[in-house]
């Protein structure tokens, strides 16, 4: 992808005698090009990079939040934050329910998207009502959605009058052992739009001639989606892995909102909702940064084993 | 053998039109409930809320009362623009730039585009909050609400694929009669560009328009809260402050839900799958 700007001159001047202005042309362009570059890679430094670092570094640091303008030291303490995060039993609790959060949203997701892309793509009427229902979820604020939930799902809410005295006791989200999985669900909900587009996309490359063949050797519907159009579209499940595991790592609204700020007993507590009780409710920003840099490591280690075993599945 | 072809084609059509329409209602109905509950004067969970019934506007009077939905719309409006601003103007010119011109550097930057993509945002609130809150002293201010969206990677790899297909041709025809980098973007390639401005402008849009914690953290005074920042506020511990509280907040739902549905509704057509594919594929 890189330009060698040195010998490009050059290799113009030589082989395009045409192009007399080559020379002075490509360097006049690398000096504009890079112009037309440097707000975004300013943004890239400022809101990015810089960030990185200085969680690093506040993690090896004993840091406490000042008034601005006052000078407090922040003396070096190793690995003592780490060990501290290491040693509390929320953080264990707050990755063990991404864990959860993976293990049902993932599933779901491909399940559900890749049959409803399946059922969407063909040539039916009402196709654009379709799409733009199943889209909705994805485009509308959390926030919005989180209302409806609540009142759809509260101890006095509609699923429960609907289910009447099979309704789950204590209720829905202030159940221990259901905040979490409603939290996975609602995000699937929430997102499932876009992947159905996205297989959708994605089923446009299985080729045609799969599906004859496969019709000739007399699979049924059901055999053709097992064998020819789930293998087909691998790479957008691969897609799905990796965004559900960066979703899992970004979660806060929905166990903020939904759950009333992590559920019963830390049920559904996520690492950013503790990143912000921890840095900026309690005032210990440098635990805080250590668990940062921990839910960093824990994202690249899932995204490797994610994309091992779909490799394999190759 | 045309006879079974047929009736198995039919048989699968039905099997299609019930999946999507059992989709459609697990996705459509949470909404008609939010409009529904929104309008009615008393808005309890059973299943009469479903029905609507003795419609009223007061749950938006209500919730009005309650935020400054005004205020709040105008605040998210601000933030929102800001950042399709700056996405736009600074968004082209790199991502023009990474498509058509060559400069040292290019591929490190590129690398980053694509690095950026799989970061969890959120990870870098702290130290961002510390930063824009604590040191550049931008709380209860708008350039640090927009800062940290203020150029959307998304669009700019958008950009950048949609100015990659442009034919080579018709840059070196401008470049020889002497016209300058930007009078290309500008006159050639933007007016080309449109079906791609109009995608990363919806894509962008729903970013800050949708966004809870950042501008959460960043705004403690209730004038400068984008909506979705005050309405989760209601959420959380205002709603004893009016009469029909599950209504109100229904109400806040629909007005923060609205513009985002509208606008994606309107530019659907653009809004096609591939767009979203070449936007995911890296």
């Amino acid at each position: 992808m890189s330009v060698n700007l040195q010998s490009a001159p050059a290799a113009v001047r030589d082989s395009a005698p045409a192009r007399r202005e080559g020379p002075r042309k490509a360097r006049g362009l690398s000096r504009v090009g890079a112009l037309f570059v440097s707000p975004y890679v300013l943004f890239l430094v400022v809101v990015f990079a810089v960030p990185l670092v200085y969680t690093v570094w506040i993690s090896f640091h004993r840091f406490y939040f000042t008034a601005p303008g006052t000078d407090v030291d922040s003396p070096w303490v190793g690995l003592s934050n780490y060990k501290d995060v290491f040693t509390d039993p929320v953080v264990g609790r707050a990755f063990l329910n991404i864990v959860i959060f993976l293990v049902i949203n993932v599933p779901l997701t491909v399940g559900v998207s890749l049959v409803l892309a399946t059922a969407l793509n063909a040539k039916i009427r009402g196709r654009a009502f379709f799409r733009a229902a199943f889209y909705l979820p994805y485009v509308t604020a959390s926030v919005a959605l989180v209302a409806v939930w609540q009142f759809l799902f509260g101890s006095d809410g509609f699923v429960n009058h609907l289910l009447g005295s099979h309704a789950p006791d204590p209720s829905w989200l202030v159940n221990s052992h259901l905040a979490m999985p409603m939290i996975a669900v609602f995000v699937t909900w929430k997102q499932l739009g876009f992947f159905v587009m996205l297989y959708l996309a994605s089923l446009q490359n299985v080729g045609k001639e799969l599906y004859e063949a496969s019709a000739m050797d007399g699979a049924g519907r059901v055999r053709q989606f097992f064998s020819v159009t789930v293998p087909g579209v691998r790479p957008a499940t691969t897609l799905v892995v990796i965004y559900a595991i960066i979703t899992g790592a970004n979660l806060f609204s929905e166990p903020y909102l939904l759950t009333g700020g992590g559920g019963p007993d830390h049920a559904s507590t996520s690492p950013v909702l503790l990143m912000y009780q921890k840095g900026i409710e309690q005032g210990h920003p440098d635990f805080a940064a250590a668990l940062g840099v921990v839910l960093v490591a824990f994202v690249m280690v899932v995204s490797l084993a994610a994309r091992k075993l779909t490799e394999r599945g190759n | 053998m045309s006879d079974t072809l047929e009736t198995r084609h039919r048989g699968g059509s039905a099997v299609r039109y019930i999946l999507l329409s059992l989709g459609a209602v697990a996705f459509l109905f949470p909404f008609y409930y939010m409009v529904v509950g929104s309008l009615r004067g008393t808005t309890v969970g059973d299943l009469s809320a479903a029905v609507p019934a003795g419609l009223t506007g007061a749950n938006y009077t209500a919730v009005n009362g309650a935020i400054s939905l005004g205020r709040s719309l105008l605040n998210s409006g601000i933030m929102t623009i800001g950042v399709l601003v700056c996405t736009l103007v600074f968004g082209v010119l790199a991502g023009y730039a990474l498509a058509q011109l060559r400069f040292r550097g290019k591929g490190a930057v590129f690398a980053a585009l694509l690095l950026v993509q799989m970061i969890p945002f959120q990870l870098l609130t702290l130290p961002l909050y510390l930063l824009v809150v604590r040191d550049y002293g931008l709380g209860d201010n708008y350039l640090g609400m927009i800062l940290p969206f203020a150029i959307n990677s998304t669009a700019v790899f958008l950009f950048r694929q949609f100015f990659s297909q442009l034919p080579q041709s018709l840059f070196e025809a401008a470049r020889i009669d002497g016209a300058s980098e930007l009078r290309i973007l500008w006159q050639i390639a933007l007016p080309m560009a449109r079906p791609a401005v109009l995608t990363a402008l919806l894509l962008t849009f729903i970013g800050p328009w949708n966004e809870f914690l950042w501008p959460f953290l960043v705004t403690k005074n209730a004038d400068m809260q984008p909506l979705a920042v005050s309405l989760a506020s209601f959420l959380s511990n205002l709603q004893g402050t009016v009469a029909n509280p599950a209504g109100a907040l229904l109400a806040g739902a629909c007005v923060l839900a609205v513009p985002a549905v509208a606008l994606f509704l309107l530019f659907q057509r653009h809004f096609t799958s591939t767009d979203i594919d070449s936007g995911v594929k890296g």
